[in-house]
C-alpha cells in the first residue's frame, strides 16, 4: 500500500470515530495532531509521521471535504511558517512537548521580534540585550514591524547576549512569552490607515533559560533557518491559475467592460503572462522541494511576487478610474488592528498600497537580488567592514 | 487534470548529455560566425551527425512508422541545448513544425524523415504564427502548384517542401521536391536560421493533407511551444557566459561583478531566466501529455520567453561591455538568434493577443 493510500485509508478511520459536526473543535484539532494527522511531515509525536511532504494537500482537503474545523493557518502564519520548523530543529524534547501542539491547533498564535530599528535588512545588528540572571534572562530592547504581535501569545526572539563577540556570533534565539509584564505591543500604523504591524518595547522581560532555542551564542544560525523557511513558505507553493493578485484585478477587467483601453488591454495581458509564469515556477519548485532537490528559484520567486503584485495593483487602480480615487469600502482610513495579513483582500486603494510590503517585508527586494547574485550565480560580496570586529566596537 | 510532471527525467538528462557533448566537440562558435561571412559548410555535417547518428529527427516519429516514438519533452531539452549552441540546423521547422504535420497525416515519408535521410520544410514565412494568416501556393487542374512565399526557414535544408494550397475545398498540403523549386537565399538576421525564398512554377506536388488548417495550425503551435526552450538556452548561455565574464573583467582595481549595479541586474535576468524555464517546460509537459492547457501554455510560454531571451542577448552586451559589440566575441550571434526568435512563430504581442481569448480577458 501506498504512503498515500495509507493516509487516507487513516484519515477516514480518524473521521469515522471523530465526527466533525459532533465533536468540540479544539477536541478534535488536539485529536488529529495526537492522531499524527496534522503536518505529516512532521516526525512521530510532534503531530506528524514523517511521510511527505507533498502528501499534505492531500489530507487538508479530506478534513475539509469531511466539514472538519480548521486550525485557521491564515491567521497564525509565523507559527506555522516560521517558528514551528524552527522549534522542530533546533528545541528540546521539552519545548517541541510544549510549544508545537497548541501552536498547531491555533491556541497559541505566534509572531516574530527580529527586526529593529537599527536592524532592519542587517538584521545581525540586533541591540535588543538578554543578559543572564540566575536560571534565566533578563531582555531590554524595541522591536519593530511586529505583524500580528497584538494577538501573539509567544514570540519567536532574536536578542544579544554577548556584545563582545563580533555581530554574528553574539546572539542568541528565544521564545518569548508575550503575556509578560515587560512586554509592551503598540500599533504602528501603515500607510494602508490600519495597523497590521506593532513596535514592541521590551522592558526587563524575564525568559527562563529553558526557553532559549538552540545555545547561547548560536542565535544567527538558528534565526537563518527560520528565514530560509519563510521563503520557502512563499516561494515553494502549488497555486491554482489566476490565484492571488492576477485574479481579483481580471475579476475588476471582466466586470467593467466600459473602462478597457488597448493600453491597459497590453499591461494586462503582460502582467497575467508573468503572473502565470510565476504559477509555473511556483509549481515547479513545490515538485523540486517535494524530492528533496530546492533550486535556485526560491529567492527569485519573492522578487517576481512582489513586483506582479505592485504592477497589478497600481493597474487595478487606473482600471477603476473614478472609483480609483475613493478609498471608502470598509473603515476607509479608520485605524483597525486586522486579525490577518491580507494582501488582496478589502478595496483596491488598499491592495496598492498594501502590496508596497511585498518588496520589503521579509527580506527587501534589494537584499534578495544580493542573495541571488551571490549564493546563486556565485558572485563576489559586498565590501564589509563590520564582520571581523566586536559589535560593540562598531559605529552604528 | 492530474498535475503535470515538472521535473527532468534520468532519460531526459542523459538526452541532453549527449546532445551537449555533441555540440561541444562540432559546433564551434568561430564556425557559426563563419556563416554570417558565407560559409555554411558546417550545417550538412552537423545536422547528419544529430539526425542520422544520434536520431533526433525521428524523436518525434511514432515507433510504427520508424520514429523514437518520444515526446515534446525530449524535443524541448534537444532545443534548449541547440539554443545554447546557437547550432544552425533544421531540427525546429523539419524535426518539429514539418514532422508534427506530417504525422497528423500518417505520411508515407515518416520512416525517411525520421532516419535523418530527408528533411523537410513547411513553406510559410519564419514570422508566421499560430494565430496569423497563411501564405498560400495556388494549384492548377492538373495538381501543378505555383506561387511564391517569402522568408522560409528550413528551406535551403530541405529536401522535400510541404507547400500549403487553397482550393475550394479549404486548406491543403502537397509535399513538393525542394530540387524542383526556386530558392533565393535571404540574408538574414539570424544566419543560423538563414531564410530563403521560395517560388513554385507548375511544380507537380502530391496532396498529403486535405481540410488542413487546423492541422497546419497545431504544427505551429507546437512549434511555438518548443521554440520556448530554444529560447531558454539562448538566454542561459547569455546570462552564463556574462556572469563568467563579470567574475574575471576588472576595473577600478576589484572585479566588476562586485559591484551591485552589474550584480542585481544579474540576479534579475537569473530570475527572469528560471522563470522562462519553467513557462518552456511547462508548455512542452502539457504538449507531451495531451493536456486541454497547452494552446494557453504554448502561448505563455511564447509572449515570455521571447522577450526574456531577447533581454538577455542585449544585458550580455551591454554588460560585456566593449567586446561584446565585436564580430569576434560570440555574443552577438546569441542576439541575433534572439531577436529572430522573438518574431519567429508569432511576435509576443500576436500570443499575447491569442490569450486574451483564450482566458477570457477580451479587450
Amino acid at each position: 500500500m501506498s504512503d498515500a493510500d495509507d493516509v487516507r485509508r487513516q484519515v477516514e478511520a480518524f473521521l469515522e470515530t471523530h465526527d466533525p459536526a459532533a465533536t468540540d473543535p479544539l477536541e478534535f484539532l488536539r485529536a488529529r495532531y495526537d492522531a499524527g494527522l496534522a503536518w505529516v511531515a512532521f516526525p512521530a509525536g510532534h503531530g506528524g509521521q514523517g511521510l511527505p511532504q507533498a502528501l499534505q494537500p492531500e489530507v487538508d482537503r479530506l478534513f475539509a471535504e469531511a466539514g472538519a474545523p480548521s486550525n485557521r493557518p491564515e491567521t497564525n502564519g509565523i507559527g506555522l511558517g516560521m517558528a514551528a520548523p524552527t522549534i522542530l530543529g533546533f528545541g528540546t524534547p521539552a519545548q517541541k512537548e510544549r510549544f508545537l501542539r497548541p501552536l498547531w491547533t491555533g491556541e497559541e498564535i505566534w509572531c516574530q521580534l527580529f527586526s529593529e530599528p537599527g536592524a532592519g535588512s542587517d538584521l545581525a545588528n540586533v541591540a535588543t540585550r538578554a543578559v543572564r540572571d540566575g536560571d534565566g534572562w533578563v531582555v531590554n530592547g524595541q522591536k519593530v514591524w511586529t505583524s500580528g504581535a497584538h494577538n501573539a501569545r509567544f514570540a519567536i526572539l532574536l536578542a544579544r547576549t554577548d556584545p563582545d563577540q563580533v555581530k554574528h556570533g553574539g546572539l542568541t534565539y528565544f521564545l518569548c512569552d508575550m503575556t509578560d509584564p515587560g512586554v509592551d505591543v503598540r500599533p504602528l500604523r501603515q500607510i494602508t490607515g490600519e495597523a497590521e504591524f506593532n513596535e514592541v518595547f521590551l522592558t526587563d522581560v524575564r525568559i527562563p533559560d529553558g526557553q532559549r532555542l538552540g545555545d547561547e551564542g548560536q542565535g544567527w544560525r538558528v534565526a537563518n533557518a527560520t528565514l530560509n523557511n519563510e521563503r520557502v513558505a512563499i516561494g515553494g507553493k502549488a497555486a491554482a491559475r489566476e490565484s492571488g493578485m492576477i485574479g481579483v484585478v481580471a475579476d475588476t477587467w471582466r466586470r467593467h467592460p466600459e473602462r478597457r483601453t488597448p493600453e491597459l488591454h497590453d499591461r494586462l495581458l503582460r502582467l497575467w503572462v508573468d503572473a502565470e509564469v510565476a504559477r509555473q515556477t511556483g509549481l515547479r519548485l513545490s515538485q523540486k522541494l517535494a524530492q528533496g532537490q530546492p533550486g535556485p528559484e526560491g529567492a527569485g520567486m519573492k522578487l517576481s511576487f512582489a513586483r506582479i503584485a505592485q504592477e497589478l495593483s497600481g493597474l487595478e487602480l487606473e482600471i477603476l478610474g473614478e472609483e480609483g480615487l475613493r478609498y471608502e469600502s470598509g473603515q476607509g482610513w479608520t485605524m483597525v488592528r486586522p486579525e490577518r495579513v491580507d494582501f488582496t483582500g478589502r478595496d483596491a486603494g488598499f491592495r496598492y498600497l498594501r502590496a508596497k510590503g511585498n518588496s520589503i517585508e521579509g527580506g527587501t527586494s534589494e537584499i534578495i537580488r544580493n542573495i541571488v547574485a551571490e549564493r546563486v550565480l556565485g558572485l563576489p560580496a559586498e565590501h564589509r567592514t563590520d564582520k571581523d570586529r566586536p559589535w560593540k566596537e562598531l559605529e552604528r | 487534470m492530474s498535475e503535470l510532471d515538472l521535473l527532468h527525467t534520468d532519460v531526459e538528462d542523459d538526452l541532453r548529455a549527449s546532445v551537449r557533448d555533441l555540440l561541444t566537440d562540432h559546433c564551434d562558435p568561430t564556425a557559426v560566425a563563419g556563416l554570417y561571412d558565407g560559409d555554411r559548410s558546417p550545417v550538412a555535417p552537423l545536422w547528419k551527425a544529430l539526425a542520422a547518428d544520434l536520431g533526433l529527427a525521428g524523436l518525434l516519429v511514432p515507433e510504427a512508422h520508424g520514429g523514437a516514438g518520444a515526446s515534446a519533452r525530449e524535443a524541448a531539452v534537444v532545443l534548449e541545448e541547440l539554443g545554447r549552441a546557437v547550432a544552425p540546423v533544421p531540427f525546429l521547422t523539419s524535426a518539429v513544425v514539418a514532422t508534427s504535420l506530417l504525422c497528423e497525416a500518417g505520411s508515407g515519408l515518416l520512416p525517411a524523415l525520421a532516419a535523418g535521410e530527408t528533411t523537410a520544410a513547411l513553406v510559410v514565412p519564419l514570422s508566421a504564427g499560430p494565430d496569423g494568416p497563411l501564405p498560400t501556393f495556388s494549384v492548377d487542374a492538373d495538381g501543378r502548384v505555383s506561387g511564391t512565399v517569402t522568408s522560409v526557414a528550413g528551406a535551403l535544408e530541405a529536401d522535400v517542401l510541404l507547400a500549403l494550397v487553397s482550393g475550394d475545398d479549404g486548406l491543403a498540403v502537397y509535399v513538393v521536391p525542394a530540387a524542383s523549386a526556386g530558392l533565393v537565399p535571404v540574408v538574414s538576421l539570424d544566419m543560423t536560421r538563414q531564410l530563403a525564398d521560395v517560388t513554385l512554377d507548375a511544380v507537380a506536388g502530391e496532396r498529403v493533407v486535405t481540410d488542413a488548417e487546423p492541422a497546419v495550425r497545431r504544427a505551429l503551435e507546437t512549434g511555438a511551444a518548443l521554440l520556448a526552450s530554444e529560447q531558454v538556452g539562448v538566454a542561459r548561455w547569455c546570462l552564463e557566459a556574462t556572469v563568467a565574464h563579470l567574475k574575471e573583467r576588472r576595473q577600478f582595481g576589484r572585479v566588476v561583478g562586485g559591484f551591485q549595479a552589474l550584480k542585481h541586474r544579474l540576479a534579475d535576468l537569473s530570475t527572469g531566466v528560471e522563470s522562462a524555464a519553467s513557462a518552456a517546460w511547462y508548455a512542452a509537459a502539457t504538449l507531451a501529455a495531451g493536456d486541454p492547457d497547452t494552446p494557453v501554455a504554448a502561448r505563455v510560454a511564447q509572449a515570455y520567453c521571447s522577450d526574456l531571451a531577447v533581454l538577455a542577448g542585449e544585458e550580455a552586451v551591454q554588460l560585456h561591455g566593449g567586446i561584446g559589440m565585436t564580430w569576434e566575441h560570440p555574443t552577438h550571434l546569441y542576439l541575433k538568434k534572439a531577436k529572430a526568435d522573438q518574431i519567429a512563430l508569432g511576435t509576443p504581442g500576436a500570443h499575447r493577443g491569442r490569450l486574451a481569448a483564450l482566458v477570457d480577458l477580451e479587450a
